[in-house]
């Protein structure tokens, strides 16, 4: 547990003087994440502890650098959990990594989002200096919502030096089951059984079965087999660690994956080469050799956006922003990092 | 330059784009929207339009910027903060007219309307469907859904389910530039930076809502209700503490004090018990197997924190019955004062017990009642100050202990605003939430987005001079609570 702020501070007012474009890094899990930058590195790892926790408050406060492991141990102890389920993508991976990808996993379609989880955060913008955004509270609508905004935007925006995230109790009870079904009857199924109140935590479907995670009480999940049926899986936590961390067979490929996000009752998507689907048809990971351009035209007929999760990730990585949008994102970027130093590129070349 | 047109040539740019009758330009016509719910603040804006197309917004903001006239949008005017406030030089953006539906996509779980569709008209329209919108402000019959997204209003149901900040998939926003933006959509994501969540709360001083697509939820299986009476609201403070740390989260967990349990028995006899000093009502939801073992278990909780009476209600109309008092408080309470002020700040809850009794503390110090009824399971307090604007300098008093009390909150690691915004009226308070560097943020993304300040300018965030002024008055009093607790 130690708090490097200052050292920190003063490297990122060296490098705002000298417009020096530094590399936000902690634990080097989610590099892949994103598109290929090169400079000098501003380490995170050592920026590390729990600042504060309060299992009745619900939330917890720890520094950037602390390992998502220490966390999940902590919470785990008082029976809480991270509700966006958090890939780690390796060992070493990092609270600030964390809230920096935003990615989240399979609990993100009933529990939110990493962005929905986050209370407050404390960030180092591109001039050194420190600001606070948001609070340990959930309900605070004090000033513009900076510290969501800063979540997901891979480091561009600030240096998160400490966050404080939203907690959950952990589920009474938590089972698996897999039905076998064709691509569109999977998406047909999931989408159904979400307009109901059933407690379902996670889906994912390998293109020929569908696993559906049930999350409450014993007597509630026996009451939902019923009518969903299929058959009860045993292995259930390291199926889902499979599929959050990518280690299920479905991901182990040389092909490029991509992360197509569209609404979730939508049809099978058209692009060709092997998929699977997560958060009830809201995500679509497809392994395809098509070229970028048809992928990106059949994400946004349906009106969502696809990225390029894992491949060459030299060019464009995300779904490309209107004019409008890139207009402004430019703007917020020389709010917060006025010389640009803050992961250059990282996100888009233009950024 | 500001206002160097003068108000006819400037209706008559107007009536170029829009109906007759949806340029109102004479006092008794522009009167209705001098204030918004907090009625302290009072101001007539130079012109109130009502567009009922999208593209009639367009040609306003065309010719505001051509102008440089500032813009007050407002949806139904319940803001509490005064937020829809008009400005002096400028005029007032009435959205009521764009109440469509454009859609509920059943099998997506979402709906698509204009901003001027009424909170509670969205769940109406999914009734059918089996589907809900989630966030219930208790104003929700007459509040739009662009004044929600404004101000990322909370209700009830927020412990479970999350603020409108949770619940909003998709906005169409239209920038003073004349560019519309297309935010989020029905799938879960976006490329780029979460505007989305830039966009909601930030009090219509960005961008104007024209569409709203959001996430509709179905309806819990089953729902049961408790309320428990406590002898001192201490004990109801630590009790709520006590469910929440035993990993039940309540659909909603709310708290009345004894003076609102006496209004609201005198306002519409809702049968709370008579002799208690605070009462808890505790939702609960989920599965009838499930529901039973948290209502045993809450129960139990209640009773462990020395309730002196626990009800569980036995059929839905006696769950009812439990909740309205609750959301007749803010007019019950309205029936025994002329003029009431209602506060909004947000505390960890562990703080209740110490913060509600310090209100009290403040309470007696200004001569004010202080009446306490709020969402104890978010930490958000609701002090209504009740008082007379007629007794001259009780407005002032009041104000004083509100503010008083929002940096009460503040000093126990919470904030000035929950839910309500800031709006005109927590601009001294925002100069002790936050510092130089991070208002100069603020003022920073307001101009990356909005360069000439025309949308709804002056309030949410204030100028450093401002908090300059403020912080040089309170130290004079030796008020300023402790400088040097850091306020994360
Ligand atoms: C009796 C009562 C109970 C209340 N209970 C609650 C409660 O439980 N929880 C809660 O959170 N709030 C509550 N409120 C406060 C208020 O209802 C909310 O803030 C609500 O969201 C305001 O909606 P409105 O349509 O009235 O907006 P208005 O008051 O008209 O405007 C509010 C703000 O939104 C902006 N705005 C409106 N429409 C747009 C648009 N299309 N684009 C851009 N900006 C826009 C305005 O400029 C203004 O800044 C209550 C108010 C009252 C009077």
């Amino acid at each position: 547990m130690s708090d490097y702020r200052d050292e920190i501070t003063s490297k990122l007012e060296d490098a705002f003087q000298q417009k020096k474009a530094l590399q936000i890094k902690a634990g080097s899990t989610k590099q892949f994440y994103g598109r290929d930058i090169y400079a000098e590195e501003l380490a995170l790892t050592d920026h590390t502890g729990i600042i504060e926790y309060e299992p009745s408050e619900l939330y917890i406060t720890a520094r950037s650098g602390t390992p998502l492991r220490e966390i999940e141990q902590a919470i785990a102890e008082q029976h809480q959990i991270l509700p966006c389920e958090p890939p780690y993508f390796g060992a070493n991976a990092t609270l600030g990594g964390t809230v920096a990808c935003g990615l989240a996993g399979p609990r993100r379609v009933n529990a939110g989002s990493v962005r929905d989880c986050i209370l407050g955060t404390e960030i180092l913008n591109g001039k050194g200096e420190l600001l606070r955004f948001g609070g340990k509270v959930m309900k605070n609508v004090a000033g513009y919502d900076v510290s969501r905004l800063i979540c997901g935007a891979l480091g561009t925006l600030g240096v998160l030096m400490s966050v404080s995230l939203r907690l959950l109790p952990k589920p009474a009870c938590e089972q698996t089951i897999v039905l076998t079904l064709d691509s569109n009857a999977a998406i047909n199924k999931m989408n159904l059984w979400t307009n109901t109140p059933m407690p379902i935590s996670a889906t994912f479907y390998d293109g020929h079965d569908l696993y559906i995670r049930l999350s409450s009480s014993l007597s509630a999940i026996e009451a939902c087999k019923k009518e969903i049926g299929g058959e009860s899986i045993d292995e259930k936590d390291i199926f889902w660690t499979n599929i959050k961390e990518q280690t299920h067979n479905f991901f182990i490929s040389d092909k490029p994956l991509w992360r197509i996000s569209v609404p979730p009752n939508t049809e099978t998507l058209n692009i060709s080469g092997e998929n699977a689907i997560e958060w009830n048809g809201a995500l679509r990971w497809h392994k395809s050799d098509a070229d970028e351009n048809s992928i990106r035209t059949e994400a946004e007929r349906v009106g969502g956006h696809a990225t390029l999760f894992k491949g060459n990730t030299t060019d464009q990585v995300f779904h490309p922003l209107s004019k409008p949008s890139m207009k402004l994102h430019k703007k917020l970027k020389q709010v917060l990092d006025p010389v640009g130093i803050l992961n250059p590129g990282k996100m888009f070349a233009e950024l | 330059m500001r206002g160097s047109i003068s108000t006819t040539d400037l209706a008559k740019q107007f009536h170029n784009v829009l109906p007759k009758d949806a340029v109102l330009d004479k006092d008794e016509q522009l009167r209705p929207y001098e204030c918004d719910a907090l009625t302290a603040y009072r101001q007539l804006p130079r012109l109130a339009l009502l567009p009922s197309k999208i593209e009639e917004i367009q040609a306003i903001v065309k010719i505001c910027k051509e102008y440089k006239i500032p813009i007050v949008a407002r949806g139904a005017g319940t803001s509490l903060s005064g937020g829809a406030l008009p400005h002096a030089d400028g005029i007032l953006l009435n959205l009521a007219k764009l109440n469509k539906i454009i859609e509920i996509d059943v099998h997506n779980r979402t709906a698509t309307v204009q901003p001027g569709v009424r909170n509670l008209a969205i769940s109406e329209a999914a009734e059918p469907h089996g589907l809900y919108y989630a966030p219930d402000p208790s104003s929700q019959i007459a509040c739009t859904i662009g004044g929600n997204i404004a101000e990322n209003s909370g209700g009830v149901h927020c412990l479970k389910y999350g603020l409108t900040l949770h619940n909003i998939l998709a906005l169409k926003i239209l920038t003073v530039d004349g560019e519309i933006l297309e935010l989020g959509g029905k799938n879960l994501d976006s490329s780029g930076f979460d505007l989305l969540a830039l966009m909601i709360g930030s009090e219509g001083m960005l961008g104007i809502t024209l569409e709203a697509t959001v996430k509709l939820l179905p309806h819990p299986h089953d729902r049961k209700v408790l309320l428990a009476a406590f002898d001192q609201i201490q004990k109801a403070g630590d009790a709520v503490n006590g469910i929440i740390s035993k990993g039940v989260i309540p659909a909603g967990l709310e708290m009345l004090d004894q003076l609102t349990i006496q209004a609201t028995e005198m306002y519409c006899s809702p049968g709370y018990p008579s002799n208690a000093a605070a009462i808890l009502i505790c939702e609960l939801d989920g599965f009838d197997e499930e529901l039973e073992t948290q209502v045993q278990l809450v129960k139990k909780i209640l009773i462990d924190h020395q309730a002196i009476e626990v009800r569980v209600a036995k059929d839905n109309q006696e769950a009812e019955l439990f909740w309205l008092g609750r959301k007749a408080s803010f007019p019950a309470l309205g029936n025994l004062t002329p003029d009431y002020y209602c506060m909004d700040g947000t505390i960890p809850r562990k703080h209740l017990a110490h913060v509600l009794e310090s209100i009290s503390n403040l309470s007696v110090k200004h001569s004010l009642r202080v009446a306490n009824v709020f969402h104890a399971g978010d930490g958000n307090l609701h002090p209504v100050i009740l008082y007379d604007a007629n007794v001259p300098g009780e407005l002032e008093t009041a104000e004083k202990l509100g503010g008083e009390i929002l940096e009460l909150c503040v000093e126990v690691g919470g904030t000035i605003t929950g839910e309500h915004g800031v709006g005109v009226e927590k601009l001294n308070q925002m100069c002790v939430q936050f510092s130089d560097a991070e208002l100069n943020t603020f003022h920073a993304i307001k101009a990356a987005f909005d360069e000439d300040g025309l949308l709804n300018p002056g309030k949410a965030i204030p100028t450093l001079h401002r908090c300059a002024e403020f912080g040089a008055m309170h130290v004079h009093h030796g008020k300023l609570p402790h400088p040097d607790i850091p306020r994360f």
